[in-house]
């Protein structure tokens, strides 16, 4: 047999006085409004440019670029395409980001603690760089690096010689190249077992912890395992690498790996700079874990070291995290000053020759503001699942 | 719900005066005559062409240029206004209206001229690319630069005739692209580079920018044809005219011998020629839309070429350039204008 439902709710109000409806109605309206004002300037664009005898569409990317970059981590040359001066640019930028959040979160953490330590002398070294260093421009402080700095470092031909493989001059950093040879393939292997060698002994070593309460030096085993299993397999393998050592030829030294000053001028000018905000960072989320939470690890008669690694360190995590992807996010996008110094990052290169020698302005200006905006919002979105690992999660 | 109608009748009146911007402009000439002078787009500062002085003066040929096509328009030179720009804003500025002429050192090629919606509206200084190299790298010709470090300005043709001419001789090359002339010059200086490549008016222009001119030279080498004159955007042939005919009556005043210290007495002129150039003969200003003595005022304001150049960057100036190819048709150069009929 059916059963028959019947509808015992109140008679809601008219459609039209409900206030449900009327907001879904508004929010409809508004969306449409906002679309039909992006569409009308996207078309007043277009038209404006048409009539203007400007050239649009994205075809410009498939034509030859014809022009030099001095540094770019995929393969390039002046026949290659527009298109693919887009990701030399790109992954120059992403290059210095990376060295830069990597650097700047080292020495921030360490700026950080040390501006919190009881020790005189290295608490004040630590509040005067910081208060020097965030209080000037960034755009000088590349500036500062690039010109005053290594701009007088010796030129090529007197160039600092470090035991005759690495070499230093107002060109760069010149240093040997590995070049894999045949049999190289089991060092890589062998790199990969240590790995996992080092992942499974610390599951084993905090499974024995929790069972017998015995601590095991996982940190000095696990770094004895990583470098001797690599260097074994090495020498088994009749030490398949060889080294260019990079040598002066003509004006320049030729071979082997170089880091120019641009890159230099920027990392270093990008790093310090934004340790000094992560540092301020970093001291306020220490600050903000209660004195009682150290006071209780030190009655356990945990080490200073330890507590403030265990107990200190993951609570002020949670303040830390949400200013920190801030500080990230600001790093990528300051690292557009390159154009100042000649560093070819995405700015540079396509925002500035590429848009220059093609005229195709908005395409390429929408190109540029895509790549900075998929970059953050991906820093932001792992920065954000990390912080919901970390979060206070209430049992 | 008070609120929720503003918010959207306040979105309908933005969204509506997006529309409106849709409307047909009015002419550049209406546009600069309202506004009262002219917006003129000039390089950020290169010595001779266009340089600001002590007091804020700009000087410089393309500078000049601009002052010609105001005093055409306003009978007074100095109803101009400049926007100093780098090689990468140029166009932008230009096309986006933000300046009414482009007058800053920019080589006219086919591809700026079809695709970016600009017209180049003739020449005003013939130039070439050449090196300038620090002597201590014991270099006498551009062939002996194969692995060399080369600073140059972004968003020119010459990073183009660069590479292209390092190709095709098989040399290799490692570039160092700054935002601005300063910045070249000062890479150039910090020693970060072996060479700095540029037109050759702006390599002289720069190098009298060193500290020590001397320690630097040019090289005899020249790889490229660059014909710099102004530019102004496309669709408004009224204007493309103004500023083209500026700057041919200027050469065919050094042609017919009148500058801006005999004009006054040309004005009593038999010759027909002169007649028609300062206006007082015929009605060739009205057919540009200008008063129709636009060309004595522009003579009287700022000089036949000879003048402009001479005062900018001729062999008396720190540059020290001779005429060269930029010497009239009759004297063996390239200067010929149409003529004034």
């Amino acid at each position: 047999m059916k059963k028959q439902t019947v509808d015992t709710r109140p008679a809601g109000p008219k459609p039209w006085y409900d206030p449900r409806v009327r907001s879904i109605v508004f929010q409809v309206i508004a969306l449409s409004l906002v679309f039909w004002a992006g569409w009308t300037l996207v078309d007043n664009t277009l038209s404006n440019m048409e009539s203007r005898g400007i050239s649009t569409g994205f075809g410009f990317l498939n034509e030859s670029a014809g022009f030099g970059i001095i540094m770019h981590l995929v393969p390039y040359d002046a026949t290659m395409s527009y298109g693919r001066t887009f990701w030399v640019g790109l992954t120059n930028t992403l290059l210095v980001s990376v060295m830069g959040v990597v650097a700047a979160t080292i020495l921030g953490f360490i700026l950080g603690v040390a501006r919190l330590s009881s020790n005189w002398l290295v608490a004040k070294i630590a509040l005067v760089y910081i208060e020097v260093i965030r209080n000037i421009p960034l755009l000088l402080q590349i500036f500062f690096w690039y010109f005053a700095v290594l701009s007088n470092l010796p030129s090529p031909r007197q160039s600092v010689d470090v035991g005759g493989t690495m070499f230093l001059n107002n060109r760069g950093l010149y240093l040997p190249e590995p070049l894999t040879q045949d049999g190289f393939g089991l060092v890589w292997s062998s790199i990969l077992i240590a790995i996992a060698a080092v992942v499974g002994l610390r599951i084993w070593a905090k499974r024995r912890q929790l069972a017998t309460g015995q601590i095991f030096p996982t940190f000095k085993v696990g770094v004895a395992i990583l470098i001797l299993l690599p260097l074994i397999s090495y020498f088994v393998a009749g030490r398949p690498l060889e080294w260019e050592i990079p040598a002066l030829k003509g004006f320049n030294f030729g071979g082997g790996i170089t880091i120019i000053p641009e890159l230099a001028a920027l990392w270093i000018a990008l790093s310090l700079y934004t340790a000094s905000f992560i540092a301020e960072i970093v001291r306020s989320g220490i600050l903000s874990v209660s004195k009682g939470q150290t006071e209780a690890s030190k009655a356990l008669g945990l080490p200073n070291g330890l507590t403030l690694r265990l107990v200190v360190i993951p609570q002020a995590m949670r303040v830390i995290i949400p200013p920190l992807t801030s500080q990230y996010l600001n790093l990528v996008k300051n690292s557009s000053l390159a154009t100042a110094i000649g560093y070819p990052d995405l700015v540079a290169v396509f925002m500035g020759t590429t848009l220059n020698q093609t005229g195709q302005a908005v395409e390429v200006v929408a190109m540029t503001m895509a790549v900075y905006l998929t970059i953050s919002l991906l820093i932001s979105l792992f920065m954000n699942i990390y912080n919901r690992a970390v979060a206070i999660k209430e049992r | 719900m008070k609120k929720t109608k503003s918010i959207a009748l306040g979105m309908a009146l933005a969204v509506g005066s997006f529309a409106a911007s849709n409307v047909m402009a009015a002419t550049t000439l209406e546009n600069v005559k309202e506004k009262g002078h002219l917006q003129c787009g000039v390089t950020s500062g290169l010595p001779g062409f266009s340089q600001p002085d002590e007091k804020g003066n700009w000087t410089g040929i393309d500078v000049d240029t601009c002052r010609a096509v105001a005093a055409a328009i306003f009978g007074d030179p100095k109803a101009v206004e400049f926007t100093p720009l780098t090689a990468k804003e140029r166009f932008t500025a230009l096309q986006s209206g933000e300046i009414d002429m482009l007058s800053r050192n920019t080589t006219w090629t086919l591809t700026r001229d079809a695709s970016l919606g600009l017209n180049f509206a003739g020449v005003n200084y013939y130039d070439g690319q050449g090196f300038l190299i620090n002597k201590g790298i014991g270099v006498d010709d551009a062939t002996q630069l194969d692995g060399a470090t080369i600073c140059i300005q972004s968003g020119t043709t010459t990073e183009l005739n660069l590479s292209d001419y390092f190709r095709a001789k098989g040399m290799e090359f490692k570039p160092i692209v700054f935002d601005t002339s300063e910045q070249t010059v000062q890479g150039f200086a910090a020693g970060r580079c072996d060479v700095l490549t540029s037109d050759r008016s702006q390599l002289a222009a720069l190098r009298s920018k060193l500290s020590d001119p001397n320690s630097a030279k040019i090289l005899p080498n020249t790889i490229s044809k660059e014909p710099l004159g102004p530019v102004v955007r496309q669709g408004d042939d009224q204007w493309f005219n103004i500023v083209k005919w500026v700057l041919a009556v200027q050469i065919n005043a050094e042609e017919l011998g009148v500058s801006s210290s005999n004009v006054e007495d040309m004005l009593k002129s038999d010759n027909p020629n002169v007649q028609r150039l300062l206006g007082t003969d015929g009605d060739m200003g009205a057919k540009l839309g200008l008063p129709d003595d636009f060309g004595y005022a522009a003579i009287k304001g700022v000089g036949n070429y000879a003048e402009m150049y001479d005062r900018n960057v001729g062999p008396d100036t720190p540059l020290g350039l001779d005429r060269g190819v930029n010497a009239l048709w009759t004297d063996g150069g390239v200067l010929y204008a149409p003529p004034v009929r």
